[in-house]
């Protein structure tokens, strides 16, 4: 469905991104790991449109989709929740949600369908339901990424990518926000790319997963064979050691 | 002599009167400065050509009852549309093009445009004068001791429809609101679906309407020329300087202030300061408090 074939992004003289290639299948959950600064942020962008690749080429649904603009790939159905979700602070929970359905509003979809996935992401996150009028900047974290993920799908994306949405929240909010992400697949076949600090959480709910290492691509498998993978868990899952500590 | 007290009566009098007439001028500000906030607030820019829609307005609408003798409204409308489809060529021309360059040089290019707008409108309506009838009779009008002319209830009548009109566009239209979502958080607004390049289009095309409406309602009055674009952009962009760059009540507020303050200072000084309290105060908000007098705490921009 999606597919990336050796690209290369540069910030000027910076070369980010080495020959990357990846791919995502409909429904499918994919997470792409990798220390700070290894590049994922950048893949999520490039293929968002936001600082495309140089050379490479980025296929979707069989389109060729390097070189659109991002708006351009939010209509083909490639959402990106970004990283720090970059909610519309001074606009309402419900203004953002509106604002997620631009490009609806702008095809002329019929508002009612849109004001009922307005109520689908409530119904999806029922923690926000109550503050539709508050001001997104005053919503907590977790209700920020929340939101995030809420405007994103409100353009009904067939693809998600989401920039670290476990990134400073408690871990029973990140429990419901990974429970929803598990779900749209269930519900929506959307299919998710999913960049991950927290490894062993973004592992147990993909079905593969990629490592990223100083802008390439050093390892693709199954997310089961990843977890078990000891260069992985010395590398990525450095949680273990606690547990050994406590042991 | 006269018993006490009189004095100072027709001096509040006067007051009075210096303030009504300064509070229609100050609509015509708030107008031109509304434009002005809305390009910046979309692209960063100052447009200093703002001030050419305002001239083109006032002469297209002069040519079009003069030559084509059109009535009234139609002159009006056609005037109005034809300074936006101005405004949005300007943007596709010479802004467009250039996206990525500087603001610096994108401001001298609003420059450089302005004074090709100026040149081409000397060459096409000559350099003389022109004024249009008022909207309705000239008879003055008497309120609470002070008189005012009927057009200056239409200029602050107008004002206020549109201002009021600005308001419902940009919080309770979907593209009003991406509008502002692209100048509170432009990459978040890209990553919605929001096209940027769409947005400062359509932010040109608002402006230089607005433009043209206050170059229309102002020249019964204020007579037009095809030079009267300087001084009114600059009047415009002290209102929005004052205002924080606001595309809302903080600019309307600076215009009205800026008005009423160079009505004042014109009548109880001496008119030769007319032109020159606007850049007072200009400077002193600069230096003072350069984020404006109506902007609350900086709201985040990124
Ligand atoms: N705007 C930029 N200008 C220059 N270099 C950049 C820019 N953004 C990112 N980089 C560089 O590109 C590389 C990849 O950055 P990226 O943000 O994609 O990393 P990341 O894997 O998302 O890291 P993190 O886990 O910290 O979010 C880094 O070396 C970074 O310094
Ligand atoms: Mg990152």
């Amino acid at each position: 469905m999606l597919r990336v074939k050796n690209i290369n992004t540069y910030y000027g003289q910076v070369h980010a991104l080495k020959n990357i290639s990846l791919h995502l299948r409909a429904g499918e959950i994919v997470t792409l790991i990798g220390a700070n600064g290894a590049g994922k942020t950048t893949i999520l962008n490039s293929l968002s449109g936001i600082t495309p690749p140089r050379d490479g080429e980025i296929q979707f649904e069989g389109v060729t989709v390097n070189g659109f603009s991002p708006d351009r790939i939010v209509e083909m159905g490639i959402s990106q929740v970004p990283e720090g979700r970059q909610v519309f602070k001074d606009f309402s929970v419900e203004d953002n949600l509106e604002l997620g359905a631009y490009l609806r509003y702008r095809n002329k979809e019929k508002k009612s369908d849109i004001r009922k996935d307005i109520e689908d992401v409530f119904g999806l996150f029922p923690q926000l339901s109550g503050r539709r009028r508050q001001m997104a900047g005053t919503l907590s974290g977790g209700e920020q990424q929340m939101l995030a993920i809420g405007r994103a799908l409100m353009a009904k994306p067939k693809v998600l990518l989401l920039d670290e949405p476990s990134m400073g929240l408690a871990p029973l909010v990140v429990q419901e926000i990974f429970k929803v992400i598990v779900n749209l697949r269930v519900k929506r076949s959307t299919a998710v790319l999913l960049v991950e600090q927290n490894a062993r959480a973004a592992l147990k709910i993909a079905d593969r997963g990629y490592v990223l290492e100083t802008g390439k691509v050093i390892l693709e498998e199954n997310a089961r064979d990843l977890l078990e993978n000891k260069d992985v868990q010395r590398a990525y899952l450095g949680r273990d050691k606690k547990e050994i500590w406590e042991r | 002599m006269p018993n006490c007290g009189c004095e100072t009566e027709t001096m509040s009098h006067q007051i009075l009167q210096y303030a009504l007439s300064g509070l229609s001028t100050g609509a015509i500000y708030s107008l031109i400065g509304i434009g002005f906030a809305i390009i910046y607030n979309s692209t960063g820019i100052i447009n200093f050509a703002q001030g050419e829609f305002v001239m083109l307005g006032g002469m297209m609408t002069y040519f079009f009852l003069s030559l084509l003798r059109l009535p009234m409204l139609a002159a009006m409308c056609l005037s109005i549309l034809l300074t936006t489809a101005v405004g949005v060529v300007f943007e596709r021309l010479a802004i467009r093009p250039l996206r990525n360059a500087n603001p610096l040089s994108l401001v001298i290019i609003t420059i450089g445009g302005s004074i090709l707008i100026r040149g081409i409108a000397m060459l096409q309506f000559g350099k003389d004068t022109h004024s249009i009838p008022a909207f309705s009779s000239n008879e003055p009008l008497v309120i609470a001791d002070a008189t005012i002319l009927p057009q200056n209830l239409w200029i602050l009548g107008i004002t206020f429809l549109i201002i009021a009109a600005n308001r419902y566009f940009f919080y309770h239209t979907i593209n009003g609101k991406a509008m502002r979502a692209c100048s509170h958080n432009r990459r978040a607004a890209s990553l919605v679906g929001i096209g940027v390049k769409r947005m400062v289009l359509i932010s040109f095309a608002i402006s230089s309407a607005l433009g043209s409406i206050a170059g229309i309602i102002t020249a019964p009055l204020t007579m037009t020329s095809y030079d009267v674009g300087i001084m009114l952009g600059l009047k415009g962009f002290c209102a929005a300087i004052i205002g924080g760059m606001s595309s809302g009540v903080g600019t309307v507020f600076g215009g009205l202030l800026l008005g009423i303050f160079e009505s004042l200072g014109a009548g109880l000084i001496s008119s030769g300061y007319k032109d020159a309290i606007a850049f007072i105060i200009l400077l002193l908000i600069l230096f003072i408090r350069p984020q404006g007098l109506f902007r609350k705490a900086e709201t985040e921009r990124v």
